[in-house]
């Protein structure tokens, strides 16, 4: 069993926090609510701000998606939990 | 017949011979089969199968068109739809797989020891994926008739058939390997075309890239720029930065849809599929790989079928296009109503503005983008052939999905875990076969007569999914004390205030004129649509749910054993659920 769940619970809930933060900050922050300052730069043909709404938050996501998987799997093996 | 039909006839026929072999080879001979294809499925494949499940005709027939008229604005289906997935992968999927059952009103009933709460969620189920059918069958009969010109009815009919074959026999294993082929098919039918389009117009093969790249017919502007120019000029809003509503409705709608998506039954219980809890995140990361796919190419598609009508209308600046010289697709789309053109000055030129009164595209429905699209910039017949059978595996794979979300838990959740409890393993294998049966036959009937509140209730539910299950499911997992009572009492309230919401101003059931406060924007609670008020169903939810645990205590010491056991890749299923 399991010797010390609480801290790896703990340490899980920190990886999910930072995920989240990036997750509103490219969506909610850059795509919708300083879309306009973002847009006065331009990203070839994008302005910035519509780009992070309809592509650059998506391709974060998938980033996040993948970093989670990657940094749970290392917190299973420092905690000895794997499957 | 001629060519286009035939590609047609092959297209179509083909893919589903192809899910009729898959549908044999992958029968379910076990409940465990039926539920959960075995538990057995690599992530890769889970992933791909999970994007199937989720992208429906919505994702492939509207999205597109939406973004399309919205611009800007219909970003919030874009990081809505797939902001969910970050939830799901973090949040959710790997503590119920952990968890190790079936469904997901079982989980509900486990964590929160209560059969109320289970038959709670079943209704929520229910009643959520029994509107998501609907949808998916009316585009099964929309694909039919426009592509093949069978009747609505008929192509329907069809439709169910072969869900039916492939759902009923191979359960959820079947499903599973179904809708890994349907994947495959519904995205090059969506990708194909928008490469042809982002070459004819930037030269550049990527849409993703081309929709950010310079115009190729020597201007030198970038395509967006162009599009603001075109659709300003005639008074509508700019496309790169027309919003949906207010600030707050579009980030209300954003988070409605990610909590709403990350909430969906038939999408979750995709995760019980994998063998284990690491398998289970990373098919979270293929299957938003999958769906990125899509949704980063979707944009592309919308702004350059937007800019190519533009031009087909007006083919050179000042001078528009004489109705008389129309092409062929636009006959073909007015024949079906889609598509309506009404000379209101007489003077036999197409003149689109955003002006009601002098516009003369009376009705340009925004379905029609993306099948029209490969015919408005002159595709080969055989991709238009294509983009018919990517529609109907979009439309199946989905149904498919939401059916057997439906079928177990009425015959898992209901028959065997609370009514039928002596009921044996190939009886519950018959009942669930038996209940999707009915369901088909349900949600064929309801696309065939759609209740006049159809469209209403897409957005009912997703507020459902926001408002009760996801809430429900969240707190399970992140709070070792809420106990039973609470989790009803949550989830009741968050479904009442959400519908409430939406009764007030869409009208009780959805019947106009007894909408009392009127669909009036004005009186929208801080200018949120009723469309994204599933956010604020859950804020209510999870309060309710807080307040409730307070005053009757925290759940019994096993079940917070049970949390900590699923919080933890490691060791066997918790004993807690087993007393």
């Amino acid at each position: 069993m399991v010797k010390d769940n609480s801290s790896y619970w703990q340490d899980n809930l920190r990886i999910i926090m930072k995920c989240l933060i990036i997750w509103f900050v490219v969506s909610y922050g850059f795509g919708l609510v300083l879309v306009e300052p973002l847009n006065t730069i331009k990203l070839g043909g994008y302005k910035l701000g519509f780009w992070f709404a309809q592509q650059g938050s998506i391709v974060t996501f998938v980033a996040l998606v993948f970093w989670y998987s990657f940094k749970m799997n290392q917190l299973d093996k420092k905690y000895g939990v794997e499957e | 017949m001629d060519e286009l039909k035939l590609y047609t006839y092959i297209a179509v026929f083909g893919s589903f011979a192809m899910y009729f072999a898959i549908a044999w080879w992958a029968r379910a001979g076990t409940t465990k089969e039926f539920y959960v294809a075995g538990g057995g499925i690599g992530p890769l494949q889970n992933g791909m199968a999970i994007a199937a499940d989720w992208m429906s005709a919505a994702s492939f027939i509207s999205m597109a068109g939406l973004i399309a008229f919205l611009g800007y604005g219909g970003s919030v289906f874009l990081m809505g739809w797939t902001g969910g997935y970050v939830i799901l992968a973090m949040c959710l999927a790997p503590y119920m797989r952990k968890h190790g059952k079936f469904t997901v009103p079982e989980f509900i009933g486990d964590r929160y020891y209560s059969k109320t709460a289970r038959i709670v969620a079943v209704a929520c189920l229910i009643i959520a994926s029994l509107t998501y059918i609907i949808g998916q069958m009316k585009g099964v009969g929309v694909a039919f008739s426009r592509f093949l010109e069978v009747d609505y009815g008929l192509g329907l009919g069809i439709g169910m058939g072969v869900v039916w074959v492939y759902a009923v026999l191979g359960g959820m294993k079947g499903i599973t390997y179904t809708q890994i082929a349907q994947y495959c098919v519904l995205i090059f039918a969506y990708t194909i075309p928008a490469v042809f389009i982002s070459m004819q117009l930037t030269g550049n093969p990527i849409p993703q890239l081309g929709l950010g790249s310079t115009l190729s017919d020597g201007s030198g502007m970038y395509l967006l720029d162009k599009l603001d120019l075109v659709v300003t000029e005639l008074g509508f809003k700019e496309y790169t930065t027309g919003q949906l509503g207010n600030n707050a409705n579009m980030i209300a709608y954003t988070l409605s849809l990610m909590i709403g998506t990350a909430g969906l039954p038939h999408v979750i219980m995709r995760f019980f599929t994998v063998p284990s809890v690491k398998a289970a995140r990373s098919s979270a990361g293929y299957a938003l790989v999958f769906i990125a796919l899509l949704y980063t190419v979707a944009p592309a598609v919308g702004a350059m079928a937007r800019l190519n009508l533009m031009s087909t209308i007006e083919p050179t600046a000042g001078e528009n296009l004489v109705y008389a010289e129309r092409p062929q697709w636009f006959k073909d789309w007015e024949k079906t109503g889609l598509l309506k053109f009404e000379d209101k000055n007489g003077d036999g030129k197409i003149q689109y503005t955003a002006d009601k009164s002098s516009n003369e595209m009376v009705k340009v429905d925004r379905d029609i983008m993306v099948l029209a699209n490969p015919a408005i910039a002159n595709l080969p017949n055989w991709v238009i052939a294509l983009v018919a059978a990517g529609g109907l595996a979009a439309a199946l794979s989905t149904a498919a999905g939401l059916l057997l979300a439906i079928s177990s838990s009425v015959s898992h959740d209901l028959m065997k875990g609370v009514f039928m409890p002596d009921l044996s393993e190939k009886n519950e294998l018959l009942a669930g076969r038996g209940v999707m049966t009915v369901a088909i036959l349900v949600s064929g009937y309801l696309g065939l007569n759609p209740p006049g509140f159809a469209a209403g209730t897409v957005a009912l539910a997703f507020g459902l999914a926001a408002a009760s299950i996801f809430p429900a499911l969240m707190m399970g997992i992140f709070s070792r004390k809420i106990n039973g009572q609470a989790a009803v009492w949550g989830m009741c309230s968050g479904i009442g205030i959400t519908m409430l919401y939406v009764f007030m101003h869409k009208g009780i059931m959805f019947i106009p004129g007894t909408s009392f406060l009127g669909g009036m924007d004005a009186n929208w609670f801080f200018g949120i649509s009723p469309n994204a008020f599933g956010v604020i169903g859950a804020v209510v939810n999870f309060a309710v749910a807080f307040a409730v645990t307070k005053v009757t205590g925290p759940a019994p010491v096993e079940i917070q054993q049970m949390v900590d056991n699923f919080r933890t890749p490691a060791g066997g299923v918790s004993a807690a659920h087993d007393h």
